[in-house]
């Protein structure tokens, strides 16, 4: 069993729910950057919710099965397309032998999770089959899809119908979105009106959003305050000693730009970061296209501890749904 | 020293021990770390030191982050008195062919980012560090052996601190914008810090040179790395070694058919005999391949 990759699409990875216990040594976590919508997947077409699918970002693949297959798109709104007819997303599909599957453009969202009955069949790496490209790692020779390749699914023993998923576990697509932080790390080094400025301005997501950083733009460079420099920090107010960066964190190099670290992270570098993105909030920032509005808005603790225990009860909620009864 | 603990987000712990880089800073980063990895607290998930912070990732389901917390101060507390100031560590040769003709090629293409677009980033280094020329500064860069005090940004890179007086390390800013290309295993400088670029990508140090060491392996080619990928481990202590081309093809064949084999030899760091007299210990460091 296997499919040919006829077009890779704009960025088009295998990822799960990605490896930990290697970011001391540089190497981030990887994996499904909307892991709601990866196990939604997952679990439509009869796997486990980490199983290694194809995260798909703005414009999808063209893939044709050698046999026919279970399967699933959940995310971003592209319809899918088999030899021309448009397909049901977000519900579980038979796609034929010798069928081939294609993509409309993106309506509303960035990442579309496309899973197949049995998963997708790469070697673990490191606890997992997440692509880690910036790394070599993971995944397909350790890069995204191109035309030509062909990927081998594991057995596929599902027997259960095909489901759809519930509204409940979609992603939103809002106009605006607000994302959770918890300020903190080098805050400090923003000014007073430089910090009121982040949490007032409404942001855009700028063309360079990746799996790596997000980057937004906004009206004016926001204010650090002056210094004399820490020895080996660098010259800019914005530098510190390089330090670790956090999954989630924001940076802003030289006050211009704020960059949000996501699941392909560098580990650590000299930009103060001054907030991070609750855990919660994280599967959100996969959906954002470019020129997407978006707002920070300042939790503490206990209000992101909260929220993280609403997802994980989403998360319980969902295996429940599609627990074999 | 005071410590600075910031909570960041609802999975991360973040504490900074000095503002500045010190190498005390950096030794207390690597007594907490170690004793809170001997510990194998449940709900622990990544132990980060770095230059002169560290960072923890745990599982709030599982450990109270302000139990966390409680627990760091504590380990500090504890170790202050009785501050590892030895350490069991390596040295380590990296040969390092200087000015060599990739990275050269590549800061062409980017001199548009750099502070002093008619000069090599060899030349401006030299320059601005008061070396009379690139040989000076090549021999200035090479002579004292370098702490890998952090590995990471991308997988496996080390950051490098010179084992010099303050008043005698080699400083240098980073580009003004970052290059889009870097070949793997350039040996770059930014701020105090040395590293090598363990991947082909991104980067604003400045480039000095290039490794035929591989010091990152996700094909699992390299007999001189282990499972874990990764050849450098913060605490590493490195010893830059001048080479010329004929000698950089012989050690780059070596290292493709995965036959590269790395001098190392055993080593106990000790601190404050390091403090007494840094030059002097600097010296005898590279003796250790005598």
């Amino acid at each position: 069993m296997s499919i040919e990759v006829l077009k890779p699409g704009l960025h088009t990875s295998i990822q799960d729910l990605g490896r930990v216990g290697h970011y001391h040594l540089g190497i981030p976590p990887s994996g499904a950057m909307d892991q709601m919508s990866l196990r939604a997947a997952n679990l439509l077409v009869g796997n486990t919710p980490g199983a290694a699918a194809l995260e798909c970002a703005l414009m999808g693949p063209e893939l044709r099965f050698t046999e026919a297959c279970r399967v699933a798109a959940c995310g971003a709104e592209m319809v899918p397309k088999l030899d021309g007819e448009r397909q049901p997303l977000n519900e579980a599909f038979i796609a034929p032998k010798g069928s081939v599957l294609s993509f409309d453009f993106v309506r509303a969202g960035a990442r579309l999770y496309l899973a197949f009955g049995g998963g997708i069949d790469v070697p673990e790496r490191l606890g997992s089959r997440s692509t880690y490209a910036l790394g070599g790692l993971g995944g397909l020779d350790g890069r995204a899809l191109r035309a030509g390749d062909r990927l081998a699914l594991l057995p596929c023993s599902s027997r259960i119908p095909l489901r759809r998923l519930p509204e409940q576990w979609r992603p939103r697509f809002d106009a605006e979105h607000v994302l959770r932080v918890v300020p903190g790390l080098y805050e400090h080094r923003l000014s007073p009106a430089g910090r009121e400025r982040f949490y007032a301005e409404t942001w855009r997501v700028a063309s360079e959003a990746d799996r790596i950083g997000y980057r937004f733009k906004g009206d004016q460079p926001l204010e650090f305050v002056p210094r004399e420099p820490p020895f080996g920090a660098g010259s800019d107010p914005s530098n510190i000693v390089d330090a670790c960066y956090p999954i989630g964190s924001i940076q802003i190099p030289g006050g211009t730009e704020p960059i949000i670290l996501h699941r392909d992270a560098v580990s650590g570098g000299g930009y103060a970061t001054i907030a991070t993105v609750i855990s919660a909030d994280m599967d959100l920032i996969g959906q954002l296209q470019p020129h997407r509005k978006v707002r920070f808005e300042a939790v503490d603790l206990p209000t992101a501890l909260e929220a993280r225990g609403e997802y994980r009860k989403r998360i319980a909620a969902l295996e429940r749904h599609f627990a074999p009864d | 020293m005071s410590a600075r603990y910031s909570f960041a987000g609802d999975e991360f712990l973040f504490v900074e021990l000095s503002e500045e880089m010190k190498l005390e800073a950096f030794f207390r980063s690597i007594s907490i770390t170690d004793r809170l990895r001997r510990e194998a607290i449940d709900g622990v998930i990544e132990i980060c030191p770095a230059n002169a912070s560290y960072q923890v990732r745990y599982d709030p389901d599982r450990i109270d982050g302000n139990q966390l917390k409680a627990l760091l101060e504590r380990f500090d507390t504890e170790l202050a008195g009785n501050r590892q100031r030895t350490l069991h560590t390596r040295v380590i040769e990296v040969p390092v062919f200087y000015d060599d003709p990739w990275t050269r090629e590549t800061l062409m293409r980017f001199r548009d980012r750099h502070q002093q677009p008619d000069a090599t980033d060899l030349e401006y280094a030299a320059r601005i560090n008061g070396y009379d020329d690139t040989a000076a500064f090549i021999e200035a860069h090479s002579a004292t052996p370098w702490f890998v005090s952090m590995v990471g940004f991308v997988a496996g890179l080390p950051f490098m601190y010179q084992m010099a007086p303050r008043e005698r390390q080699i400083q240098v800013p980073k580009y003004l914008r970052p290059r889009t290309d870097t070949p793997r295993q350039t040996v770059g400088y930014g701020g105090c810090f040395s590293c090598i670029y363990s991947v082909r990508g991104a980067g604003g140090y400045q480039m000095f040179g290039i490794t035929p060491m591989p010091i990152y392996d996700p094909a699992g080619a390299q007999p001189h790395i282990d499972a874990s990928m990764i050849y450098f481990r913060p605490g590493d202590v490195v010893k830059f070694t001048p080479i010329d081309d004929a000698r950089y093809e012989v050690l780059d064949a070596q290292a493709a058919r995965g036959e590269f084999v790395p001098r190392v030899m055993p080593y106990v760091f000790d601190l404050d005999g390091y403090e007494r007299d840094p030059i002097g210990y600097a010296a005898r460091v590279k003796e250790v391949f005598a």
